[in-house]
């Protein structure tokens, strides 16, 4: 077996097998116990989740055909890659593999937080949830050590099939049997709280919505472990061919959301990030402990293998696309040897931001999103034949974009707190957006103005890749 | 070809261009409140439409290997 074969199936991969292999990466813990939590705390603005993969799918139509045909074309292994090759630069390259790092560490802090509720939960308490979470990074780092990546594509089918049972029969059972159906429930939810099932007028809005689900759109398909998987089918037709399911896939969320408002009433008082507990204390309330245990298994399995796949790819990115950039000389055998000493390590930084953070799930997936987002500008032009954007463009936009990400996060600033004379539409604008259009003007400006130095290196740097 | 192109801004329009207009709780279809059952309607138009493009696309009428 080569190395195109292990890492991207030798392309050869068809419809149902990417459809599965993707599925498996888009639907984490986050699905399972975040959509509840958001429905839980929120209300309508979770509908946001069942969205943003939506309208993705129709991106995908025509993104990811275009994607694979030059991956194929460049016998392309990873998303790194396609940025080294397109643009002609390496350093381009490391900066794509750094933000795809800084971006997946809240994915896997989320993963973490999943599994660490679960086991705490489900013990009833027994095991408390800083105990779970070490047990729950300490398993994920055995785990990933042992299986690799190839181990998790059957165990992410089993996966599948478990949290769609499971979700489809809670989200229906619970309904019915505390109201007596979804209209009598969504009644009763509103008569208590009124206003909640209808996006607020500022905060979560209708402006918020729009910009956060084109935010998502746009960085659906940035992630490095999703885009590489995208290199695994076996023709483009494959993708449009799953567009058209995929949307009917998303209804499950659905009923996620429906266990999180029959919580509402049944488990009331879970306030900020104990709103992710919703579905498990109301599942407790409801059923005996064995079938606790069952719902438990299928959560462990939704946290353990994205979380795997995630702590994968961000040790390979690091000892693949950024350290081997750097020592170009060393064996794969290292790579990989580096890579598996590389896990437990960003495993502890995933433990730290877990017990020091008292984000909901949902922030810190925008977060995350909001980072690899920054990504797509620069990737969209690249599909196009004349790219006006050359390597400072694209660099120089994707650390603009990321300085404003991690300014606005870290002073927890919304458009409001920095322009309070802006209309409410505007100020209920998900921040990302700010730092993605900043993003596109440094882009443009600084391709234009360097457009002279590019033309000159090319002739050059083409022979160097 | 244009027509495909039409169609790929139809759900964007029909879920984010119409959200301020359906934002509200009455009547109630299906059991969902309206922007609930909105949303859940254009995720299966979504994926009729995306069959639609499939269909009128030339470029899946080829084999397999493009």
């Amino acid at each position: 077996m080569d190395l195109e074969q292990w890492t991207v199936g030798g392309r050869g991969f068809g419809a149902i097998f990417v459809f599965l292999l993707m599925a498996g990466e888009i639907y984490t813990t986050f699905s399972f116990l975040g959509g509840s939590g958001w429905a839980y705390g929120k209300g309508a603005p979770a509908l946001y989740v069942l969205i943003y993969i939506t309208l993705s799918y129709v991106l995908s139509y025509w993104l990811l055909p275009e994607i694979w045909r030059y991956a194929k074309e460049n016998k392309l292994m990873s998303q790194s890659d396609f940025f080294v090759s397109k643009y002609k630069s390496p350093s381009l390259g490391i900066l794509a593999a750094l933000v795809g790092v800084v971006s997946m560490i809240p994915v896997i802090v989320v993963q973490l937080k999943g599994l660490g509720i679960i086991v705490s939960e489900a013990s009833y308490g027994a095991i408390s949830m800083s105990e779970a979470v070490w047990m729950g990074a300490i398993s994920l780092t055995i785990y990933v050590m042992i299986s690799g990546i190839h181990g998790s594509v059957w165990t992410a089918v089993i996966k599948d099939i478990m949290m769609v049972a499971i979700i489809g029969f809670l989200g229906i059972y619970l309904p019915i049997h505390y109201f007596g159906g979804f209209q009598p429930m969504f009644e009763a939810i509103d008569a208590a709280k009124p206003g909640f099932l209808k996006f607020p007028d500022q905060g979560l809005s209708v402006s918020w919505f729009i910009s956060t689900v084109i935010l998502l759109v746009f960085g659906f398909y940035m992630w490095p472990q999703v885009f590489s998987a995208v290199y695994s089918a076996r023709s483009g037709k494959v993708f449009r061919k799953n567009a058209i399911i995929s949307p009917l896939y998303t209804l499950m969320l659905l009923f996620v959301f429906f266990v999180g408002f029959t919580a509402i009433l049944k488990v009331p008082g879970l306030v900020g990030a104990d709103a992710d507990l919703s579905l498990l204390r109301l599942s407790i309330e409801t059923f005996d402990p064995w079938f606790i245990g069952i719902i438990g298994g299928a959560g462990l399995l939704t946290a353990l293998v994205p979380g795997s796949m995630l702590l994968m790819s961000v040790a390979t990115l690091l000892a693949k696309n950024v350290y081997k950039e750097f020592a170009p000389d060393v064996s794969d055998r290292h790579i990989v040897r580096l890579a598996k000493f590389l896990v437990p390590i960003i495993a502890l930084i995933a433990v730290y931001f877990t017990l020091n953070g008292g984000e909901t799930m949902s922030a810190l997936i925008l977060m995350g999103y909001s980072l690899i987002t920054q990504l797509f500008p620069s990737l969209l032009f690249s599909l196009k034949r004349n790219n006006p954007i050359n390597k400072f463009g694209a660099i120089a936009g994707i650390i603009t974009g990321l300085a404003i990400v991690i300014c606005i996060t870290l002073s927890q600033s919304t458009i409001g707190t920095l322009f309070p004379s802006l209309p409410q539409a505007a100020k209920d604008l998900n921040v990302g957006i700010i730092a993605l259009a900043v993003n596109f003007i440094v882009m443009i400006t600084v391709s234009i103005a360097f457009r002279k130095h590019a033309v000159q290196l090319e002739p050059k740097s083409v022979n160097d890749i | 070809m244009k027509i495909i192109y039409i169609l790929t801004l139809v759900p964007f329009i029909g879920i984010l261009g119409f959200l301020p207009f359906v934002n509200k709780i009455e009547p109630y279809v299906l059991g969902m409140p309206f922007n609930m059952f909105w949303m859940a309607m254009w995720v299966v138009l979504t994926s009729a439409i995306l069959g639609i493009m499939y269909k009128l696309d030339p470029r899946n009428r080829e084999g397999d290997q493009e």
